[in-house]
């Protein structure tokens, strides 16, 4: 009813000042995006429960990960990416002794087990890699995944010099390191996998008598 | 009603297990190839029939203290109709207020109408071999295949709905834990295996179309009926989340996003998997 006694002039000025709050909206909508990103953690919070090893502090964000699910389905910035991998670098140790390389065979072993971390597990029980899961990785085994690249081969293709060494070791304890918002988990920095367990599976990467390298 | 031809379960696993036991032995694709023969070949017979059975039964018998049945519970298209209701959901419920989906709609049927506890409600969500049977699976089995054929047509229409896809689009985006997966990790991507299994891609219209309109199903590798509450509990357990809650909001949003996303495809549960 009242419509019809708007004059003509309120009526554009009501359209500009929509198109307007459009352009605003469009302006502020990372801001939405925050509030709703904020609301579903909250929500994961009061829908989750506690159960065993798996505590509710596991859905506390690190700022990789939040940086990352920020910018899951939308491309992620350079600066973003560089910033991400330079924290997650410095996150990353050596061993003491300077021993990078320890039985590939005890990584084959780490490499096959998906065990560790779910409220299912035993934490008594050492926690598995799960590589193939994700990863080709020796030529016997068929039953790999390919969430990630085949790492068939991997030292024969890189030489197996101290700077594969050192990636490979670096690679698998914290991924992030080298390419921000990885797949793969940072098996060092979360403690997923011990010291002696990270040598294992470098030597399944690195040791010229490794499967992967045959 | 229409019922499929049921061979003996023994004769369609043994030919099953021969099918992997090839894939094996084979290349990769050899192997897909093989565990898709062993589908079909159990699609003949899918024990998910046992569930809707039992299920269809349940639906119309008396429970509680007040003695009422499920042929009182609106699942949206009206009380007690089952057919195509749902490839509705979940949707938002006023009686309710909340946005629910199949499963939490009959928790809460149980509770509202029959009168019984949230915690008797919800005792056995999930079934565990003869030890404890799921009355809400087999509920679920029944409820869903009267939507066999149905177009999925969830609508966003209404503004708790339309919030509800927003905060489960954020959590499959979702990362956190020791290991950062989200549901993404795994679901991401096309064309990706995890091991030998093959990943639906549910951030595409076809993915989350192929993946959604076949749960509940019958999981060889359990033999038990799985529900949607329950593939996304064991998602967040292999996610090395905490435990997902039965019925609570953020399972809702996650489902409410990845049904909706099936929209337009014809729902085809419950199915049969490995």
């Amino acid at each position: 009813m009242m419509k019809r006694f708007v004059p003509r002039i309120a009526m554009m000025g009501a359209a500009g000042l929509i198109a307007a709050g459009l352009l605003q909206a469009c302006a502020t909508a990372p801001a939405d995006d925050a509030d709703v990103r904020s609301r579903a953690a909250a929500m994961m919070k009061s829908s989750f429960k506690a159960r065993g090893q798996a505590q509710l502090s596991r859905l506390d964000q690190d700022e990789t990960q939040r940086l990352c699910s920020e910018y899951a389905n939308r491309p992620l910035p350079p600066s973003v990416a560089e910033k991400i991998q330079q924290a997650n670098l410095a996150t990353v140790r050596f061993p003491a002794d300077g021993k990078l390389v320890g039985d590939w065979k005890a990584g084959e072993r780490i490499a096959q087990s998906g065990q560790g971390f779910q409220y299912s597990d035993n934490p008594q029980t050492p926690a598995g890699a799960n590589c193939y899961a994700c990863h080709q990785l020796s030529g016997t085994e068929l039953a790999y995944g390919t969430i990630g690249p085949s790492l068939r081969n991997f030292g024969k293709l890189r030489g197996f010099t101290d700077e594969t060494r050192k990636y490979a070791w670096s690679k698998v304890y914290n991924a992030e390191a080298f390419t921000a918002c990885s797949n793969m988990p940072r098996f060092g920095h979360q403690s997923i996998l011990t010291e002696q367990q990270i040598r294992d599976v470098v030597a399944l990467l690195v040791d010229p008598a490794s499967p992967v390298n045959q | 009603m229409e019922r499929r031809n049921r061979r003996p379960f023994a004769a369609v696993i043994a030919v099953a297990a021969f099918g992997v036991a090839i894939g094996g032995a084979f290349a990769q694709t050899s192997a897909v190839d093989e565990i898709a023969k062993y589908r079909a070949a159990l699609q003949d017979g899918n024990p998910a029939e046992l569930w809707e059975a039992r299920g269809e039964e349940l639906w119309t018998k008396p429970h509680g203290p007040r003695q009422v049945a499920f042929t009182r519970c609106d699942l949206g298209l009206g009380p007690g109709v089952v057919k195509g209701a749902y490839a509705q959901l979940p949707r938002y419920f006023p009686d309710a207020n909340r946005v629910m989906d199949l499963e939490t709609r009959l928790v809460w049927c149980m509770v509202n109408q029959q009168g019984l506890s949230q915690a008797d409600a919800t005792k056995n969500t999930f079934g565990n071999g003869s030890q404890q049977r799921s009355d809400i699976e087999a509920l679920a089995a029944y409820v869903t295949s009267q939507s066999r054929g149905t177009t999925m047509n969830v609508s966003l229409d209404d503004p708790h709905m339309r919030d509800m896809y927003a905060l489960g689009e954020k959590m499959f985006f979702y990362r956190g834990g020791t290991h950062d997966f989200a549901c993404s990790t795994c679901h991401g991507d096309d064309g990706k295996r995890i091991r030998l299994q093959d990943l639906p891609n549910l951030t595409k219209t076809e993915g989350a179309q192929k993946a959604y309109t076949t749960w509940p199903a019958y999981r060889v590798s359990q033999g038990e009926l799985r529900t949607f509450q329950w593939r996304l509990n064991d998602c967040f357990r292999q996610q090395r989340f905490p435990e997902l809650e039965f019925g609570s909001d953020a399972s809702i949003a996650l489902t409410a996003y990845l049904a909706a996303r099936a929209n337009g495809a014809a729902y085809d549960g419950p199915a049969i998997k490995r």
